[in-house]
């Protein structure tokens, strides 16, 4: 057994350029939607790389939980150099809140074993950014979140994070569960070599009863969130047309002011 | 319509290949174009991602990749990207193929670790100032003196030449009585040879982003053991690799022309004239109808092309034709998208005008489309 076992959790998300709908339960529509790995955490699965390089004895493992499609998530992370994959799919799974999906990743992490887990900040569709946090209580661990420097040694992370008034220099004991920003560092791109090994890395496809989870507890209906009613963004309109009479800044003073940005 | 040449690795490495083109190259085109050049420590990051090294055998550090497919995919994604990075794809597409060739088992030893890692990009220097598509004319000299070669000569429009660490130069070390085309040999000049000249970087029309030289080589003594393939035997050497030269420069016109098609969809959407958006004139839709339909059937051409050139089937005379038909595609094409753009179109901060200015020397490196009917010719005994 490797001595650090590195779990980075990812996701697949709808690439936002895309037009993106809703489905009639209102959930995102993803038939016919490119999706990738969230941009964000391509920032975990980099730091994940780094603290295996510098550490020699390290194993890094990225789980996902969703669809088939996910996959393509895993083996972009495995492109970039992980060395397994776990991918958490099952029907019941379709419309888990954080509460859900927060429990099936850590059945999953547990199932895998762990001593690190590294999560990006945020996903870039839902946006929660309350994953990690919910996650570490579930593996009853200690969290360290939002951070924009880690390293790791002798079983101990010490990271650094960035707020708006303070930086903090934060340590935990392993196992431990982390977020980090997308100020830790620009993520590698997967190399063709990368991309060839990819192929060949072992993915672990687990489904909830492998989980000993029941379906009622995760999905649509378990959600503690219910969203109600989703409307399509209206097309942009034409903004304000300001004519410069020779009183063009005066204008832009007075519409800025107007609108109390100024 | 569906391409039905790529497998899934082929879209993973094509999904690295645009991102770093969108995040290392795209915002630096401006600046690289005023310089005259892509800065050299570029193509160190495109080793790092496996560019350099895809047919680089792998106990040099490379892919050993036989197949054509991910340099097609690369020079798309340059394409698309509305860029043009000239040296990468003369080392790549036109160099390269001669040493992997060529190479004895000291100089693939000696170059090819810098190949794969990008320490090493290499040139090629043909043309001369009186001599182009006409290769048995050439003036430049080698004469044998101990181990070394003199080396005396000038050589123009060097795609790559002012960035590049190697160049072959031809040139001519021997006559055979009346055949032109014996005695010419390929020296390996390397940078730093006393005596070799990078002259100035060629102010073009187009190909801003890509370095094109004059060299001099004034008694340049370049080692025996840099002659690439057998002496005197070059002629054979330099028309062996045509195929794949003019096929990739088809590549790339397609994929240029595919990205203004897509700049020109995106611009009359966007653009308002007389009250409504110029994509609602019938004129505006006829128009990118007639160029789409173009681009596909050219599509079709070059991807039969790529499939032909890896099954070995490829003839000088097949990727001539697909030279000429998609380059003269791609004129049309480009030049029709530009005219949707109207003024603006004519302003070099809009990405059309460089495709515009780009695409006139595709007619004509790589040999003219004159020349290229010429080769289909004679593949027609005419």
């Amino acid at each position: 057994m490797k001595t650090l076992r590195i779990v980075v959790c990812v996701k697949y998300v709808p690439d936002a350029t895309c037009d993106r709908r809703f489905a009639d339960d209102l959930t995102v529509d993803r038939d016919d939607l490119d999706g990738l790995l969230s941009e964000l955490d391509e920032y975990a699965v980099e730091q994940a790389l780094q603290i295996k390089e510098a550490v020699d004895d390290a194993e890094v493992t990225v789980v996902t939980v969703g669809p088939e499609d996910a996959l393509g998530a895993l083996s972009k992370a495995l492109s970039m150099g992980g060395d397994k994959a776990v991918h958490v799919e099952d029907d019941d799974l379709h419309g888990s809140d954080v509460l859900g999906t927060s429990s099936v990743l850590a059945r999953a992490i547990e199932h895998t074993g762990y001593d690190l887990v590294l999560c990006g900040m945020a996903s870039t569709d839902g946006g929660m950014g309350v994953l990690p946090s919910i996650l570490a209580e579930r593996l009853g661990v200690p969290q360290l979140t939002q951070l924009s420097e880690l390293t790791v040694k002798d079983g101990v992370v010490t990271a650094r994070r960035d707020g708006d008034l303070a930086s903090e220099q934060l340590r935990a004991s392993l196992p431990a569960v982390v977020s980090v920003t997308d100020r830790s560092g620009e993520a590698r791109y997967p190399s063709f070599k990368g991309i060839m090994a990819a192929k060949k890395k072992p993915v672990e496809t687990l489904d909830l009863s492998d989980l000993g989870i029941a379906a009622d507890e995760v999905g649509l209906a378990a959600a503690w969130t219910k969203v109600d009613e989703a409307a399509q963004r209206p097309p942009r309109t034409v903004g304000t047309i300001l004519a410069d009479d020779g009183s063009g800044g005066r204008q832009l003073a007075d519409f800025l002011a107007g609108r109390r940005l100024v | 319509m569906e391409r039905n040449l790529f497998d899934e690795e082929h879209d993973a490495f094509r999904a690295t290949v645009r991102q770093f083109m969108a995040k290392e190259v795209v915002p630096h085109m401006p600046e690289w174009e005023a310089a005259g050049m892509a800065p050299r420590e570029l193509f160190k990051k495109t080793a790092q991602i496996g560019i350099n090294g895809l047919q680089v055998p792998e106990e040099f550090g490379g892919a050993g990749v036989d197949s054509f497919l991910f340099n097609t995919i690369v020079f798309e994604e340059i394409g698309y990207a509305a860029a043009s990075l000239g040296g990468l794809q003369v080392h790549l597409n036109t160099v390269l193929p001669y040493f992997l060739e060529y190479a004895n088992d000291e100089q693939k030893a000696r170059w090819f670790p810098g190949f794969a890692d990008g320490d090493l990009v290499a040139s090629i220097a043909m043309t001369e100032p009186g001599t182009g598509s006409d290769l048995a004319g050439m003036t430049t000299t080698a004469v044998r003196d101990g181990d070394d070669y003199i080396l005396n000569g000038a050589k123009t429009f060097i795609t790559g030449g002012i960035n590049a660490d190697l160049v072959i130069v031809v040139a001519r070390t021997g006559r055979d009585g009346e055949d032109r085309r014996k005695g010419l040999s390929l020296l390996v000049v390397e940078s730093g040879m006393e005596g070799f000249v990078r002259g100035r970087n060629l102010d073009k029309l187009g190909l801003k982003s890509s370095d094109t030289a004059e060299l001099l080589f004034d008694h340049v003594r370049v080692p025996a053991r840099n002659v690439l393939g057998t002496e005197g035997g070059a002629f054979a050497l330099l028309t062996s690799n045509l195929a794949q030269e003019r096929l990739s420069i088809a590549i790339t016109a397609q994929a240029t022309a595919t990205a203004a098609l897509n700049l020109a969809i995106d611009y009359v959407r966007q653009r308002k004239v007389f009250g409504r958006r110029v994509a609602d004139f019938q004129n505006t839709k006829f128009v990118l109808a007639d160029c789409a339909t173009e681009l596909e059937a050219a599509q079709a051409l070059v991807d039969r092309a790529v499939t032909g050139l890896d099954a070995g089937t490829l003839t000088p005379a097949d990727a001539a034709k697909v030279k000429l038909f998609a380059t003269e595609t791609q004129a049309r094409v480009v030049d029709r998208c530009l005219q949707l753009h109207g003024g603006y179109g004519y302003m070099r901060e809009y990405p059309i005008s460089r495709l515009y200015a780009d695409a006139r020397v595709t007619r004509i490196f790589g040999g003219t489309s004159e020349v290229m009917k010429s080769v289909i010719s004679k593949s027609l005994a005419l």
